[in-house]
């Protein structure tokens, strides 16, 4: 491995910004957050970045590293061609705060507009249910998810076409999943799927699902069933004829 | 003259961990309007490290547990400093506070009848924790936030609180920055909960993200509250040693718990070789019966690995230090050994110990299904911090109020695992519940809640003095790692009298540095900037644990003095109390623990 290597990173804010480039030793087992961490503190003390657990849990350091959205904890830079300079960038689908921190408050906004959990009345009088660990199962995949938002970053509906407004993205349609399929739920989301956070506009490219550094087949296991229930509910064939008639 | 944006709540909760959030929802329940202000994003507080598990006596799978045995386990790992009102209050609470987050969404693992499973941990008699595979802080902290968003509190994200304000003894609010724009906030507020988390960044090797500069107890500290048990700091013994950069990262006691073992380099399990006497009886004395234990027995005896989380640390630190370490300066803990017992034990482990092996794979490029781990002791939790009323978790300051990690008294001189996540929603919920009532209160007696405009501009001055001092001053980064690096060699897991006292020059060397430090750039999202204003908190509590650390003369739960090396009766009857004089100086004292009441003394004869 190399003794050392250079990162060109994006540095500014929303007036405007470039890539500035640093080299710092770098040694086996580095992650490139690391790396930044070495020039932060002793080349550039104050780059903005955000970073927490450094364990990938709590998905505070999310950032485009060689155009891939990535957690800059869990990249190695074993992984990384060092003889080419690494690339880091703020995620491009939020609005640029300095650096490499974005503001995310949109995600944390949106969530609000999705109905809350509703459990069912209790099943004994203790106050408790029953599920079986199967049921629990299905729906524990989609709590894994550690809000990175990088999912939300690679999603064109979000990154190109801006749709903020009227879409809530792939992690929110997870966070929705993990509502209507939980064993306990009583709320019905269905309509609020298809009308207000028009879950039609995803169209289905698996691209948050490749991104997701927890590994959850948002695609196939969150989104399209909750397209099922859509279609099932509004665009039914057999149930249309029905009105017709 | 810096301008503040002001706010006002009736209860402000400073932290958006698990103990914060719970507070906030609390205090909101109770008819309050609520201010959260944290340090990070929402969601991303430590809480989501927490991975083993929630300790409740909910019985599902041993029906022989309850309170009573709850409440002895959480005693006799704490050496009986504990605030034994807490113990009682947390042993009680627990399950109904578990139930709470099933009710709120949490999905917890099942047992077969469909039913909360709950597993084995290091010092619980029976198998107790509530848990999600090893991701259980993570539930925890994401049912609460989604709990909470709903509930009306108004969340102020990525702000560095300065200071307490405090008017006529009361306090009425707080002070600090938003990171985001670098802009100064006013929040005012009838009472405010501190719930701050721990203190894992005064050391070099941690479990502990940046935020962990225990700024809580510095807050309270400095407004006049007192601190307690501050001598006590929980080393866990299971961090990740390789590779460097990834030092500290914790490792779940879980893995010991679905029969994960401890060996050296010679490959011996060298746990067996000390049991203390307080745990020879609930011990096995056999690889055989520890097995047993950990599928479940109930005839078994606890494996050695399984003993409390400081008497674990020491022993791999006696292990290294004579040279049966690993390569990596650690020791080996191996769950990859359970399939000589196990059929499938490969899928067993990825199911159990999902993020474990996703840890190890992706940073250390190591299977732990078929290879041993790396581990040795890191800092991981304070067991001391600001010293609250057991009941309402006031502490001696009027209407501030502490939960969570940054209060002290639940865990005495060593925490269970798995009492740390029971701790946040069992406390929160009573500091949020009571912060309200205070706030409820105040507010129909008409007392003051004035700010002191003069100590607002003092303190905002003070916080923009490291940009006058520019890149001629010192780096934040540097005094942050120095100070690390003394606290760990001189104040770690072995201390005595000589190293604690060039501690403590250090300490005041680095304050002086401090003082100097100097940032360059603006004021918005400003890395230096954050890590010089941390330093003060950081200070604070560094002198704190040394000054307590030497006053006590023995060694009991976390506190390991080689010039002390036994416990002391007397000792066992003290706290040591931590506050500021009227000069500023730091005062310790001792405090004689108030007496147990006779029932609960009688819980404790009749489990020991």
């Amino acid at each position: 491995m190399l003794t050392q290597a250079m990162f060109r990173i994006w540095r500014g804010d929303p007036a405007g910004g470039g890539f500035q480039d640093y080299v710092t030793p770098v040694e086996e087992g580095m992650v490139v957050l690391d790396a930044v961490h070495r020039i932060q503190a002793q080349q550039a003390p104050d780059l903005a970045l955000r970073w927490n657990c450094k364990a990938g849990k709590c998905g505070s350091c999310s950032a485009e590293i060689n155009g891939m959205p990535k957690l800059m904890c869990m990249t190695r830079l074993s992984n990384l061609n060092l003889e080419m300079p690494v690339i880091l960038e703020p995620m491009h689908t939020f609005p640029v705060i300095r650096d490499l921190v974005t503001d995310v408050s949109w995600n944390f906004r949106a969530k609000k507009t999705i109905k809350e959990f509703k459990p069912r009345s209790p099943d004994l009088p203790d106050g408790t249910w029953r599920m079986q660990q199967a049921d629990v199962e299905r729906v524990q995949e989609f709590r894994k998810c550690i809000e990175c938002f990088l999912c939300q970053d690679v999603c064109h509906v979000l990154r190109e076409h801006h749709k903020e407004d009227e879409f809530i993205g792939p992690r929110l349609l997870v966070y929705a999943a993990a509502l209507e399929m939980h064993p306990l739920d009583n709320e019905d989301r269905v309509s609020d799927l298809r009308k207000k956070h028009n879950i039609g506009y995803c169209n289905i490219t698996t691209c948050c699902r490749q991104v997701c550094p927890e590994s959850i087949t948002i695609t196939e296991n969150a989104i399209i069933p909750l397209k099922e229930r859509v279609v099932d509910r509004f665009f039914d064939p057999l149930k249309q004829l029905f009105h017709i008639l | 003259m810096p301008e503040f944006q002001r706010f006002s709540y009736d209860v402000l909760v400073i932290g958006a961990g698990g103990a914060g959030l719970r507070a906030a929802i609390e205090a909101g329940a109770c008819g309050a309007k609520v201010g959260v202000v944290c340090k990070s994003l929402l969601g991303k507080a430590h809480t989501v490290m927490a991975e083993g598990g929630i300790a409740a006596a909910l019985a599902n799978v041993d029906d022989r547990d309850n309170w009573r045995v709850h409440f002895a386990d959480t005693m006799r790992g704490g050496q009986y400093l504990n605030n034994w009102r807490m113990a009682e209050l947390h042993a009680k609470e627990a399950p109904e506070c578990v139930r709470e987050l099933e009710a709120w969404g949490a999905l917890f693992d099942r047992t077969k009848d469909g039913r909360i499973l709950q597993r084995n941990f290091g010092g619980h008699k029976y198998p107790r924790l509530a848990h999600v595979g090893d991701r259980t802080g993570l539930e925890m902290i994401r049912t609460l936030q989604d709990h909470g968003i709903y509930t009306g509190m108004e969340v102020h994200m990525e702000c560095t609180v300065l200071s307490l304000l405090l008017d006529s003894g009361r306090v009425v609010g707080a002070c600090g920055y938003d990171r985001e724009k670098g802009l100064f906030q006013l929040w005012q507020a009838k009472a405010v909960v501190l719930a701050t988390g721990g203190i894992g960044r005064a050391y070099k090797i941690t479990s502990n993200s940046w935020e962990y500069t225990g700024d809580g107890l510095a807050l309270a500290y400095n407004a006049g509250a007192e601190l307690q048990e501050m001598e006590f700091v929980q080393f866990h013994p299971t961090g990740m040693v390789w590779p460097i950069s990834v030092r500290g990262i914790l490792v779940t006691e879980g893995v010991r718990g679905e029969g994960g073992v401890l060996r050296n380099s010679e490959g011996r399990r060298f746990m067996f070789d000390e049991i203390p006497d307080l745990y020879k009886d609930s011990t096995a004395d056999n690889e055989e019966e520890g097995w047993r234990y950990t599928q479940g027995d109930r005839n078994a005896r606890r494996p050695p690995e399984l003993l409390t989380r400081d008497h674990v640390a020491r022993c791999i630190n006696r292990e290294v230090k004579a040279g049966r370490g690993t390569p990596h300066g650690g020791v080996f803990l191996d769950i990859a050994w359970i399939k000589q017992h196990l059929p499938k034990a490969e899928e067993r482990i990825k199911r159990k110990l999902p993020s474990m092996y996703h840890q190890f794979k992706q940073l250390a490029d190591l299977d732990i299904t078929k290879e041993p781990m790396e581990v040795g002791p890191t800092t991981h939790y304070m067991m001391g911090g600001i010293r609250v009323h057991g009941d309402s978790q006031m502490s001696s300051v009027p209407g501030l109020f502490a939960a969570g990690e940054a209060a002290a008294g639940l865990h005495g001189a060593n925490r269970l695992g798995g009492n740390s996540l029971s701790d946040l929603v069992v406390f929160g919920r009573r500091a949020g519940r009571f912060a309200a009532e205070f706030a409820k209160k105040n507010e129909a007696n008409g007392a003051a809640t004035k700010v002191d405009e003069e100590q607002l501009q003092a303190t905002a001055k003070a916080a923009l003095r490291p940009f006058d001092n520019g890149a001629s001053g010192e780096n934040p980064y540097q005094i942050q790692y120095d100070l690390q690096e003394a606290m760990q060699d001189l104040v770690g897991i072995v201390r005595t009298e000589s190293e604690m006292q060039q501690a403590l020059e250090k300490i005041a060397q680095l304050q002086a540095r401090a003082d100097r430090v100097g940032i360059t750039g603006h004021r918005q999202y400003n890395n230096g900037w954050h890590t010089a204003i941390d330093l003060a908190s950081l200070l604070v509590v560094s002198e704190a644990i040394t000054r307590a650390a030497l006053l006590r003369k023995e060694s009991r739960g976390a506190q390991f003095r080689e010039d002390f090396p036994n416990k002391d009766t007397e000792w066992g009857k003290q706290n040591i109390v931590v506050k500021r004089g009227a000069d500023g100086e730091m005062l310790v004292e001792k405090r004689a623990i108030p007496p147990m009441p006779e029932e609960l003394k009688a819980v404790i004869d009749e489990m020991k």
